[in-house]
């Protein structure tokens, strides 16, 4: 009985903790990914970059806030700079869209001239965000590390084994789901949120409605960056912040929208999921977990490891060329890309 | 002076050649015209360029004696033009509900009569009110066009075709409630595969031709017109 | 001006731009340059076959790259002879226990009706042909990769002269091409985009980590040279003599003389490459090409295999990058699987395409040079432009070191900015594409 308990924790230690959280944070890029597919029809190939700048803007704001000795308890100093962040990169997306993207909306260009343009602004931002902070690691988390230490559950439970939630890990998902229920809400009942949605179903006769497609663009836009934004600003203080591996993001976040179902909200977060608890299932060694279920004198002694981490970004993409063939609309239905 | 009125249209989609060749189209408050004629007449292209979607070389349209020739058709959405596509003309994805509130997108003021009107003419759309419109039958999404339509609160509604792909009984019983709109002193400028049936509730019915007027005349005179009848009403 | 005057002109600038950088700098940083722009324009040649003939939004050219980069590693290295021994047997057998999977996945798709029970039997074939192949991969790694670990760790090549690898580079790359193509190319342009961009992140990630192949980010450096060596250069008679003729000191002479044989071998690669895209470009198939990118559903209804069609061309063009690869990896003298980088690599070459004029071979050579020139140059235009920007600035100041540290990020900017300028006001790119009239 004791070694089921300890096997069930040690997996919540290494598989469910890490993917809820991981999960949590693709989802939230996914979610802005396909908004903007939805309302504008194109794969914004910057919108890792995006993420990038928010975060960046989060950490400077954070350090000023640091060294003039501002805090906010036991959570990160960065939830207080979030919104700093937030608003600057709504306001460059606001721009880039203002002076890159409206002229081929009004052309009625092809998609992907959008998606070519969004490769543009992608370099320039990576760019900027380099020049600003420069390509190396940042860590900016501060205040309470952990929300449940190993030592002090082993103590409280008697067991071998012990959890270990990070307050960076228990805030991402407490975030994602309050970010999620706003953003569902504004959907469903509001007067814009009705508008975006009717606006991504059917555009001429959104248009025939009376909406405005400028503002709808405008606010999407704006969602999607404060969502990169609070996305970033968790997977930087779970993790790190690096600009690269920002731009490497875009590839999982991706394959969770498709994969889900692109232009589809709840599939952006199903496929986050989906992504997350594969790359973490399919590259966890199970030796531990399997030497305390196997009877004795049967304990494997390999890693038991389906797939070395390195392999991470194989998983996703293994996944979404598979949605791709089978059910190319993704799991829950979304358009189908032209 | 009709209350809505396209004079001499003339145009077509680019730089192509004209389609409309000199086109006349006006209905009255609480009258219903009817646009007919064969395959290629311009029916849709008429009535499209009185919602304005499409550049006019010549002519104008006259909405309440205001010239709006060079008004976008949302626009013309704001000054009380409503327009109900031929295809795709629901939202999909989104219960009935949901298409007749969007239908009141622009409307500030409270908006629950205008619903409850709608749900008393179409009764089934109340029924299916929490349905995506989507997985509704063809008949009851024109319903759910046309409602959505009419939550603008139009003075001019245009519909294309309400009746294509539909059932003879839909058909009749649309046709009915169309008559219903236009008693409630709404104009009601249409364009019809269906030329005898429609002709049978037309207030004014138009005859196109190859872009332009054949025949222009009440609908029941049509009807009874020899020449109409051979050529365009099968006998 | 007419267009063929314009584009005289616009090649005539780009070599007076990399005769004022020989002046100006080095006569060696313009020919190292040069070398680099040559293969560009190689890169840009193979995209511009998928793009511009055909319409095919492939991000992917990284892994290609890097494949027809490890084909010159394997080609030209000896084969470490100890590592076979130690475990190329179970190597082998894990080879050919992938075969035997996959031909047992293949019986099962034959012989099984459609169903459940044959999703369950291929299903179960995977996991046993995984647990298989395990069983003699792992053994088989750990022996190879514990040969001299410091030296070598992996199984080396096949000790053949390195040039014979830019064919071999672009047959690798076309291999891996038709694979990815079977898969991918039915999708429309975002799908392929992301399809692409994934695989070429996969192809990364198996040469960083496959030590036993590639050393991995260990890094394989020395590979055997298609020209010769500075040292021997310099000790040989000839060359010495030589360069006194030209008044030049033998150890500057020997470094450009040895880039000019660079020079040589690319120009003949990108002349005969250059020279048969033109004529496929204009030939009845270059014509049925640009068909089904205009008119796909009409091509299609003419009974044109557009996928057929789609393939080819992609296998084609992802060979030509595959060979731009190696000779990239050629020039180096190493493989280093750690520095592919997918803006370098796919996005830049990109811009190379788009900025020179999609469709356009010629565009795309140009492209090549002008992007390649700009990128490299960027760096000392970013600093020279934050020195005077902070010229002003205390020395001591943080801000002007910031400044002046980041310079070398002004290049993506630049980048960013040229690509989107480019596409606002000059979509067609600086040599638009010749629409050819049928007669």
């Amino acid at each position: 009985m004791e070694d089921i308990l300890n096997s069930i924790i040690l997996l919540a230690n290494f598989v469910i903790v890490p993917g809820m959280t991981y999960g949590s944070q693709l989802a939230l890029g996914a979610l802005g990914v396909t908004l903007i597919y939805g309302i504008l029809r194109f794969s914004n190939f910057a919108h890792g970059e995006t993420m990038a700048f928010g975060t960046m803007i989060t950490i400077m704001v954070t350090w000023f806030m640091q060294s003039v000795g501002i805090s906010f308890g036991p959570l990160p100093t960065a939830l207080l700079a979030l919104p700093f962040g937030a608003a600057a990169a709504v306001a460059i997306v606001l721009f880039s869209d203002r002076v890159v993207y409206k002229y081929y909306r009004e052309k009625k260009s092809n998609a992907v001239f959008f998606l070519i343009a969004s490769i543009g602004i992608m370099f320039v931002m990576n760019g900027i965000v380099r020049f600003i902070i420069g390509p190396k690691e940042q860590r900016f988390a501060d205040g309470e590390r952990f929300i449940i230490k190993a030592r002090e559950f082993k103590q409280m439970t008697g067991l071998s084994e012990g959890l270990t939630i990070k307050m960076t890990q228990g805030l991402t998902v407490v975030i994602t789901i309050i970010v999620v229920y706003a953003l569902f809400r504004f959907l469903q009942h509001s007067k814009m949120g009705r508008a975006m949605r009717a606006y991504s179903d059917n555009e001429d006769l959104a248009l025939l409605s009376g909406i405005n497609p400028e503002k709808v663009v405008k606010i999407t836009w704006a969602i999607a960056a404060v969502l990169a934004t609070i996305a970033g600003v968790l997977y930087g203080l779970d993790k790190s912040f690096k600009p690269f591996t920002y731009f490497q993001l875009l590839l999982p976040i991706f394959a969770a929208a498709i994969v889900g179902g692109v232009g589809n909200p709840i599939g952006a977060i199903l496929g986050g999921f989906v992504i997350a608890f594969s790359e973490v299932t399919v590259t966890y060694a199970y030796k531990k977990f399997l030497k305390y279920l196997a009877p004795e004198g049967m304990e494997p002694d390999s890693l038991m490891q389906l797939l070395s981490t390195d392999y991470k970004f194989a998983v996703s993409f293994i996944i979404l060329v598979v949605v791709l063939l089978v059910r190319p609309t993704g799991i829950l239905k979304g358009r189908v890309l032209e | 002076m009709s209350f809505l009125i396209g004079e001499n249209m003339i145009g077509g989609y680019g730089s192509a050649d004209n389609i409309l060749k000199g086109c006349t189209l006006s209905v009255e408050r609480g009258q219903i015209a009817v646009i007919v004629g064969p395959n290629g007449a311009g029916k849709s292209t008429g009535m499209k360029a009185v919602f304005g979607m499409l550049n006019l070389r010549e002519g104008s349209v006259k909405l309440d004696g205001k010239d709006i020739t060079n008004l976008k058709p949302q626009e013309r959405v704001n000054i009380g033009m409503a327009f109900v596509p031929q295809t795709h003309n629901v939202f999909g994805g989104m219960s009935v509900e949901e298409n007749l509130i969007i239908g009141a997108y622009r409307r500030e003021d409270d908006f629950s009569d205008t619903m409850a009107q709608v749900y008393d003419l179409f009764p089934i759309l109340k029924e299916k009110r929490h349905q995506p419109a989507g997985e509704l039958s063809g008949g009851q999404r024109q319903q759910v066009a046309v409602g959505r339509a009419l939550m603008t609160q139009p003075s001019v509604l245009m519909l294309d075709e309400p009746t294509a792909g539909v059932s003879p009984i839909v058909m009749d019983e649309l046709f009915d409630r169309i008559i219903e709109i236009r008693n409630s002193g709404i104009a009601i400028l249409m364009v019809e595969q269906n030329a005898r049936q429609a002709l049978n509730i037309a207030d004014v019915g138009y005859v196109l031709v190859n872009g332009s007027n054949r025949f222009t005349d009440t609908g029941q005179a049509l009807l009874e017109n020899p020449e109409v009848r051979k050529s365009f009403l099968g006998g | 001006m007419t267009q063929t005057t314009k584009n005289f002109v616009y090649f005539a600038i780009m070599a007076g731009l990399l005769v004022a950088v020989g002046v100006i700098q080095s006569w060696s940083v313009s020919l190292s340059i040069f070398n680099l722009c040559l293969i560009s324009a190689v890169m840009a040649l193979g995209v511009n076959m998928q793009w511009g003939y055909a319409g095919l939004f492939n991000v992917g050219m990284m892994g290609f790259a890097a494949i027809g980069g490890v084909a010159a590693m394997l080609v030209s290295m000896p084969p470490v002879t100890a590592a076979w021994a130690n475990g190329g047997g179970d190597l082998m057998m894990s080879g050919l226990m992938v075969v035997v999977t996959v031909l047992a996945i293949i019986l099962i798709l034959r012989k099984m009706p459609k169903g459940k029970k044959r999703n369950y039997t291929i299903a179960a074939a995977v996991i046993a042909g995984y647990f298989l192949i395990r069983h003699f991969y792992d053994p088989a790694v750990g022996a190879i990769e514990s040969t001299e670990a410091a030296k070598y760790g992996y199984l080396g090549g096949l000790g053949m002269p390195i040039l014979f690898s830019w064919i071999i580079g672009g047959l690798f790359a076309a291999g891996a091409a038709w694979l990815i193509g079977k898969i991918s190319l039915g999708l429309r342009a975002d799908y392929l985009a992301i399809a692409t961009l994934g695989i070429s992140e996969i192809v990364i990630a198996i040469l960083k980590n496959e030590d036993w192949l590639t050393r991995g980010v260990k890094n394989v450096t020395g590979l055997p040279r298609p020209v010769p060596y500075e040292v021997d250069l310099q000790a040989s008679e000839w060359f010495i003599n030589l360069s006194a003729t030209f008044g030049a000191d033998p150890i500057e002479a020997s470094s450009i003389f040895v880039k000019l044989c660079y020079t040589v071998l690319f120009m003949v690669v990108l002349g005969v490459i250059l020279y048969l895209s033109e004529r496929a470009l204009n030939s009845p198939w270059g014509r049925m090409m640009r068909a089904i990118r205009d008119r796909r559903d009409a091509a299609s209804a003419m009974g044109k295999d557009v996928k057929a069609r789609h393939l080819q061309i992609f296998v084609i063009g992802s060979a030509v990058v595959g060979i731009a690869g190696a000779m990239l990896t050629t020039l180096d003298g190493q493989f280093t699987p750690g520095t592919y980088n997918p803006l370098r690599y796919t996005f830049l070459i990109w811009v190379m395409v788009i900025v020179g004029g999609s469709g356009n071979n010629w565009g795309a050579v140009l492209g090549g040079f002008v992007i390649w020139f700009l990128w490299v140059e960027a760096e000392p235009i970013g600093l020279f432009v934050m020195e005077v920007v902070t010229s002003g600035m205390d020395d001591g100041s943080a801000l002007k070191a910031h400044l002046i540290e980041s310079a070398a990020h002004m290049r993506m900017i630049m980048m960013g900015s040229i690509l989107l300028l480019v596409m606002r006001f000059s979509p067609k790119g600086l040599m638009p594409e010749v629409v050819r009239h049928h007669d």
